[in-house]
């Protein structure tokens, strides 16, 4: 079937079938590798986007669904070669390592710090606690989003 | 504390500075070419089909149906190899594809290529496979009894101790001193670790690209580009040059990639349809497609003066290596070289058995061997200290190892080791006091799920220490090459296959060139094998030594080279070796030689718990951690890996395991094997010291296993504080801690 949807701001179109989830579209016919295929079943939010604004797993979401809608994945995040405020903070704080969980936590991270700009720990970890991470144990990711929140 | 540059200010300083890995503006803008976002004209998507059982004779194999699917570009079976059949990071023991039997749960019997990854899902459940199940060998105990699943004893002839029981990988014994030497008090204990999942997050994935004259090209996430290849070519029946393996983007490693898992099987794909190739792993396939870390039953009677001098220790090891040998020799080994922990032990007898199973197979993860050891150990210790009435944080001082001691394998120390230090600098952190009740539930064990208001819930402080080798051990010529070219326009590019997994070694290099070549203008080359000879494994904490080793010396080479043809472009290439070790005794476990390992780092813990134990469940509140590093090359990313690495084994000790009934996974999913979140980290507060290794380059020491080898035993320390339980196993449940 073909959906047409709006990634980032452009129109695109692709030829799925039917099964395909938003997270394969995005990366395998769109063009949009960004958002990461770490569990496939929501539980780790490497594939975090925005659909029309509201924080999903783009992996739980068929690709049929975002038909006509808004997609913003972390592609979309810097602007005309500066980084995102929440994308700067994360290569400040040392919030990188293996970065696959990096880009699903950068829009997790923007979308916490769009309700509340100086968010408390606890709000932090709750807010990310749908995001996994292997590699940082997690202290310079909210060192990240404080860092964040701070210069906004 | 966090210190940040200045924002927006990228530059890659020399060693030793607080700088931004370079890597991370195109990670956190989604622009970083993973291996499972590799992409190109014409690809076809990879398959493998997976055994459904853990031990079964193959009866027959159909494929006919398979090939005549929609989409299907090919569909191949062991008979489709040209080359060596099997494959082994020690040895050959693993077949390609299943040839007539099946040895553990998820092992590769066939693969598909089609157009789509659905087709090519859909092909592989057309494959019909008659199996004929057969008993698994399920309990590592009972293996030594039970008919051999590798009758031929693969690891027989290395010059290991030749044991003649069946499915026995490696046994070893370590006799030091008086083996039977008696003290005032004597503690016992029985400890055992279940299956640990490395879960990095980026699965195995990889393309195979034909390069239309017979050979390929190899793009996949990987520890070690040159033992990848070394390991394909001979299956494809193809010399080395004609396998070209670069490295793609790795999302996170700790062990689980040092073994191969869709290289041949893409290869052999692309090479068959002559189109790339890709293979992506899902998670579900991702818990069978690498090694785990082993699980481990450990005997322990540790007997010490009244004073609390260590007297004897002595241990019986038994690791579960599952079907395949991977690195479980060395894991065996490993495990018993640390069993006595970072102390001065006069006596000791410490026995390490790796046995063959039809459990899923078990290798190298974070730690490797001296984790289990150190979960054992430390118990034991602070049962001794319990024993004697002494604390148990200078029971550990007055038997700390320093320079000069005697390791149970009669190797002295010879290098840095500030045991001493670290374990004073970790009693020193000072842990936040008690929070109030009432509380957000969020900071109470049960979290967001509301389960307590503080009632049935008490504290506990755990204390632990550890240690183990960097970079390989036992005779093993372990060595890292590095290029350097100075160009024309006063730049330098360096060629070192060092695998970047995360750990932040593409930094080490260029800090390294910077420092040695007085440039600014400095690039890493994209790691392949073709460019540049091996670098080694990125494992065993050996990365920043070998690689700063090799690129130092090129560099200095290069420069010599620069004075004597001034003007001209130089290329020059170095191999770097750390001093050499020798493989231990067969009969003794003692050295043959003056070192079976190069050099050690240590990491002591204390760690604050809650548990509520109305219902079982825990809360850590803080970690304190001070650590052996030898020198920082970059202190940002030493806290990285620290911090990192305690969430591993607080993982280990609170909720990771793979579970198995007869040797079939029951929680390969993420749903069900359970990793800490960012509700179950607590704050890591990390002191560094840094007390140079006198032979590595600018005095470094790896630094990313001594806090997974030791948090979980610091953990579970602060579990039996708060609930006076022993528990003797990990990861602790829930009815383990409910009083």
């Amino acid at each position: 079937m073909r959906i047409v949807l709006r990634v980032n701001g452009e129109e695109h179109e692709a030829d799925c079938w039917e099964g395909e989830s938003l997270l394969f579209a995005l990366r395998e016919k769109l063009g949009f590798p960004g958002s990461k295929n770490a569990c496939e079943q929501g539980e780790c939010g490497s594939c975090s986007v925005l659909l029309d604004g509201t924080l999903v797993c783009a992996c739980l979401v068929l690709a049929a669904q975002a038909d006509g809608h808004d997609v913003t994945t972390v592609e979309g995040f810097a602007r005309g070669g500066e980084l995102h405020p929440v994308q700067q903070a994360f290569v400040d704080a040392g919030a990188v390592q293996c970065g696959f969980c990096t880009p699903g936590l950068v829009v997790a991270a923007a979308d916490l710090l769009q309700r509340s700009t100086s968010p408390s720990d606890d709000e932090i970890r709750e807010a990310l606690s749908g995001n996994l991470c292997r590699c940082t144990g997690y202290a310079k990711i909210f060192d990240a989003v404080r860092l964040a929140g701070g210069r906004a | 504390m966090t210190q940040t540059s200045a924002p927006g200010k990228l530059k890659v300083g020399k060693v030793g500075e607080l700088v931004p890995r370079v890597d991370a503006p195109t990670k956190v803008k989604g622009e970083f070419a993973y291996a499972s976002d590799l992409i190109v004209p014409g690809m076809l998507w990879g398959h493998t089909l997976r055994s459904p059982h853990a031990h079964a004779r193959i009866r027959s194999l159909d494929i006919s149906e398979a090939v005549s699917m929609p989409g299907v570009h090919a569909v191949l079976t062991h008979d489709d190899v040209p080359g060596k059949k099997t494959y082994g990071l020690e040895f050959p023991d693993q077949p390609v594809l299943a040839i007539d039997r099946v040895l553990y749960y998820g092992e590769a019997v066939a693969l598909v290529a089609a157009e789509h990854p659905e087709q090519a899902r859909r092909a592989a459940e057309r494959i019909r496979v008659a199996y004929e199940p057969l008993e698994p060998v399920t309990d590592m105990e009972r293996a030594t009894e039970q008919p051999p699943l590798h009758a031929e004893g693969p690891a027989r002839g290395h010059g290991y101790f030749d044991d003649p029981r069946p499915n026995v990988v490696r046994h070893m014994v370590i006799r030091h001193g008086d083996v039977e030497a008696v003290g005032d008090v004597s503690v016992s204990g029985v400890y055992e670790v279940g299956i640990q999942d490395q879960a990095f997050l980026g699965p195995e994935s990889g393309l195979a690209v034909p390069d239309g004259e017979g050979g390929v090209d190899i793009y996949v996430a990987t520890q070690w580009l040159h033992v990848d290849r070394a390991q394909v070519a001979p299956c494809l029946g193809l010399p080395l040059s004609a396998v070209r393996v670069h490295l793609a983007g790795v999302g996170g490693a700790f062990g689980g990639r040092e073994d191969l898992s869709m290289q041949v099987h893409g290869a052999l794909l692309a090479l068959h349809t002559n189109r790339p190739v890709k293979i992506v792993y899902n998670r579900e396939e991702s818990f069978m497609g690498h090694v785990h870390r082993h699980p481990a039953r450990i005997w322990c009677e540790h007997r010490a003066t009244r004073e609390g001098k260590l007297v004897n220790v002595r241990m019986r090891i038994l690791l579960d290596g599952g079907a395949y040998a991977s690195s479980s020799t060395a894991v065996a080994s490993n495990a018993a070289s640390f069993a006595a922990g970072p102390y001065e032990v006069p006596n000791a007898l410490i026995e390490s058995t790796a046995v063959y199973s039809n459990n899923p197979p078990c290798g190298a993860m974070r730690g490797f061997g001296a984790v289990q050891t150190c979960f054992a150990s430390e118990a034991q210790m602070d049962k001794l200290a319990d024993a004697l009435g002494i604390d148990p944080i200078e029971l550990r001082l007055l038997n700390a190892l320093q320079p000069g001691d005697v390791l149970p394998t009669g190797q002295t120390i010879g290098g840095s080791l500030p045991i001493a230090e670290t374990i004073r600098a970790a009693a020193a952190l000072e842990p936040p006091p008690a929070e109030e009740l009432p509380r957000d539930p969020v900071r109470l064990p049960g979290g967001t799920g509301n389960t307590t208001h503080g009632e049935g819930v008490r504290r506990g402080v755990g204390f632990a220490v550890g240690f183990k080798n960097i970079a390989y051990s036992e005779g093993f010529d372990d060595y890292c090459a590095a290029r350097v070219r100075l160009l024309a326009d006063g730049s330098a590019e360096i060629h070192c296959a060092a695998a970047e997994v995360g750990q932040g070694v593409t930094g080490v290099i260029l800090q390294v060139a910077r420092t040695e070549l007085g440039i600014d203008d400095v690039r890493l080359a994209p790691g392949q094998t073709a460019t540049v000879e091996s670098a080694g494994s990125a494992s065993a904490s050996r990365m920043t030594w070998m690689a700063a080793g090799a690129v130092r010396d090129a560099c200095r080479a290069a420069l010599e080279e620069q004075q004597r043809r001034p003007g001209e472009e130089i290329d020059v290439e170095r191999i770097y070796r750390h001093p050499r070790t020798t493989p231990l005794d067969p009969q003794t476990g003692q050295v043959t030689g003056e070192r079976a390992h190069v050099a050690f780092a240590a990491c002591a813990m204390k760690v604050v718990a809650e548990v509520d134990v109305d219902l079982g469940l825990t809360r850590i509140v803080w970690i304190g951690a001070a650590q052996d590093v030898g020198r920082a090359v970059n202190p940002q990313q030493v806290e990285g890996q620290i911090e990192g690495g305690t969430a591993q084994g607080l993982g280990l000790a609170l909720m990771e395991e793979i579970q198995t009934r007869d040797g079939l996974i029951t929680n390969a999913s993420f749903t069900d094997y359970l990793i800490p979140t960012a509700l179950d980290m607590p704050p890591v507060e990390s002191v560094l010291i840094e007390e140079p290794e006198p032979s590595a380059p600018y005095g470094v020491k790896g630094v990313g296993e001594p806090p997974t080898v030791v948090s979980t035993a610091a953990v579970v320390g602060a579990l039996r504080a708060a609930t006076g339980r022993e528990l003797t196993r990990v990861p602790v449940r829930p009815d383990d801690i409910c009083l």
